[in-house]
């Protein structure tokens, strides 16, 4: 059964130094108040793994967190380049970085394949691009029954998964809709998890077929109004794509960057985040 | 003559004629979703328009900033989950048609949107694959749309990120890749095509008041024109203010503040 306890108790409990963690939520319901939380307490050498590193990663990357990313896309979608992620790899800043990159289509076979208990994914993908070249963990199985050449990728099986999603009830169970990108799947192959919720109610009215996520696959849910802002939570609110746009330029200086992050995050605890008015709980 | 409409706006129309009624698009942010959703709204009110994010059947009303905004799956006829986007409807062979954009492409259009420079050491750091490599690779056909200049069209790619044709010829089938590939790579100068034995990218299309010069000097290959050269059809007064209020009420759109609008973009605002 999930617990359900504050941000800050769960990234403590959870999450240390060195875990490979994935924050997950395909451009909507991205954990940013989690994500905040494990930058504030200064969490190190951590693994990333995301398909769509988006701004959160592009945070964590700033400011030191990263030793390695694993990842599909980096850019900031519609706008342009992850200007942290950019540096780090470009210029070694604020420390090396890591990087194993894959396509989306290998991802999520890697995480279908943690989520199934199997050693590896297996696709018709990568071939005549030179991604094998740069991931050696990109590889190749021989169909046993037709002869067919195809792509396997490791397992992904994070030590943390940390997703967002819409409700939970009192006990724990998670409902989650809209773009679901692969939240289920990084739940399922994790090996503990936390999903933050927009709000926490008597009775989830969940439709049969919903997707849902049982308490008992959950280490810790935590209540989050507001949590995935400024991607969004369908139903709650929508994407900031004003200020995806204006990220470009905060992130674009090392100097800016870096006096936004004390402004915003590292000087403001979780429950400052909370927005007003009726979403406060 | 000074054209009644830009450069991007021909390329963007030219782009969305190649999208028959009925057929079923993945389709890739910016200027393929652009070009998509101007189909959708003028010739091909059921192109079926699949988003990698789940959505299936999208008709946003406005065109969307990154791959997984809202009104993709509140428009949706259904979203799926993105391991089933990629593995039962890409893979499964349901796509008819891929529109992907890229960064830089060659003479085969095979595309870059990794690194510029070494891999290990790159001078610039691109966002890197995305869906496109299974795009590429399996929907039926693959349709890319990109600014030609120096810096795009280049002799060779420092990394293939996504296959076009390869080396040429027979170099799909020969690697077992299951769709047929680039049919056609449109610009904002005109349109190319595949030579139908070397695969290589033929000028078939010029956009009027551009010329072969310009189109020459924006490649970094010596470029094959099509002996029956065309001259493109300039955008109708119908496709020209369909496309400007679409674009119109995207910006718009994109300037609102997010709903929630909590003290973060104040705070930018204020710096």
């Amino acid at each position: 059964m999930a617990k359900i306890v504050s941000i800050s108790d769960a990234v403590a409990e959870l999450i240390h130094d060195g875990d490979q963690i994935a924050c997950e939520g395909f451009t909507h319901l991205i954990p940013f108040a989690a994500g905040h939380e494990i930058i504030r307490q200064g969490r190190r050498n951590l693994t990333l793994i995301r398909m769509t590193p988006d701004l959160i990663y592009d945070q964590m990357i700033g400011m030191g967190l990263a030793a390695k990313l694993v990842f599909s896309w980096g850019g900031n979608p519609g706008v342009g380049s992850l200007h942290r992620l950019r540096d780090a790899i470009e210029n070694r800043w604020p420390s090396p970085l890591a990087i194993e990159e894959l396509t989306h289509a290998g991802m999520v076979q890697a995480y279908n394949a943690g989520a199934a208990g199997l050693p590896f994914g297996v696709l018709r993908g990568f071939a005549g691009t030179d991604l094998p070249k740069a991931n050696p963990s990109i590889r190749s199985v021989t169909c046993p029954f037709t002869g067919e050449s195809l792509a396997a990728v490791p397992a992904i099986r994070p030590d943390v998964s940390i997703v967002h999603a819409q409700r939970a009830d009192r006990r724990g169970n998670v409902l989650v809709w809209g773009i679901i990108g692969v939240q289920k799947e990084a739940v399922l192959a994790a090996k503990r998890s936390i999903v933050t919720v927009e709000e926490i109610v008597d009775d989830l009215n969940a439709p049969p077929n919903a997707c849902v996520l049982p308490s008992w696959i959950i280490s810790a849910v935590c209540l989050a109004p507001g949590g995935a802002y400024p991607s969004y939570a369908q139903g709650y609110y929508d994407r900031d794509n004003r200020f995806y746009q204006s990220w470009d330029k905060i992130s674009r200086s090392r100097d800016d960057f870096l006096s936004w992050m004390e402004l915003n995050v590292m000087n403001r605890p979780h429950s400052d985040q909370e927005p007003a008015g009726k979403l406060r709980i | 003559m000074k054209q009644a409409y830009s450069a991007d706006e021909i390329m963007t129309v030219s782009a969305a004629r190649l999208l028959q009624n009925g057929i079923v698009c993945f389709v890739g942010i910016g200027l393929p979703s652009k070009a998509a959703n101007l189909a959708r709204l003028t010739h091909a009110p059921d192109l079926v328009l699949i988003y990698e994010s789940g959505p299936i059947g999208a008709k946003p009303s406005v065109l969307p900033l990154s791959i997984g905004d809202g009104e993709l799956s509140t428009s949706a006829d259904t979203t799926v989950s993105t391991s089933e986007i990629f593995t039962f409807w890409l893979q499964g062979g349901r796509i008819d048609v891929g529109f992907l954009g890229a960064a830089q492409v060659d003479r085969f259009a095979n595309i870059n949107t990794t690194v510029i420079g070494p891999y290990e050491n790159p001078t610039v750091r691109l966002p890197g694959a995305g869906g496109a490599p299974e795009i590429a690779g399996s929907a039926g056909q693959v349709l890319v749309i990109l600014r030609q200049n120096p810096k795009s069209f280049v002799e060779r790619l420092d990394f293939v990120t996504s296959i076009g044709h390869g080396t040429g010829y027979d170099y799909r089938k020969t690697i077992g890749l299951p769709g047929r590939g680039p049919v056609a790579v449109i610009t904002d100068l005109g349109v190319l095509q595949p030579d139908q034995h070397s695969k290589e990218l033929t000028l078939i299309s010029i956009h009027p008041g551009v010329s072969l010069d310009e189109v020459r000097a924006n490649t970094r290959w010596e470029l094959k024109i099509s002996p029956s050269l065309e001259t493109s059809q300039p955008p109708t007064a119908d496709e020209l203010s369909v496309l400007r209020e679409l674009e119109q009420q995207t910006a718009l759109a994109h300037a609102r503040l997010g709903s929630l609008a909590p003290t973060l973009t104040a705070k930018v605002d204020r710096r």
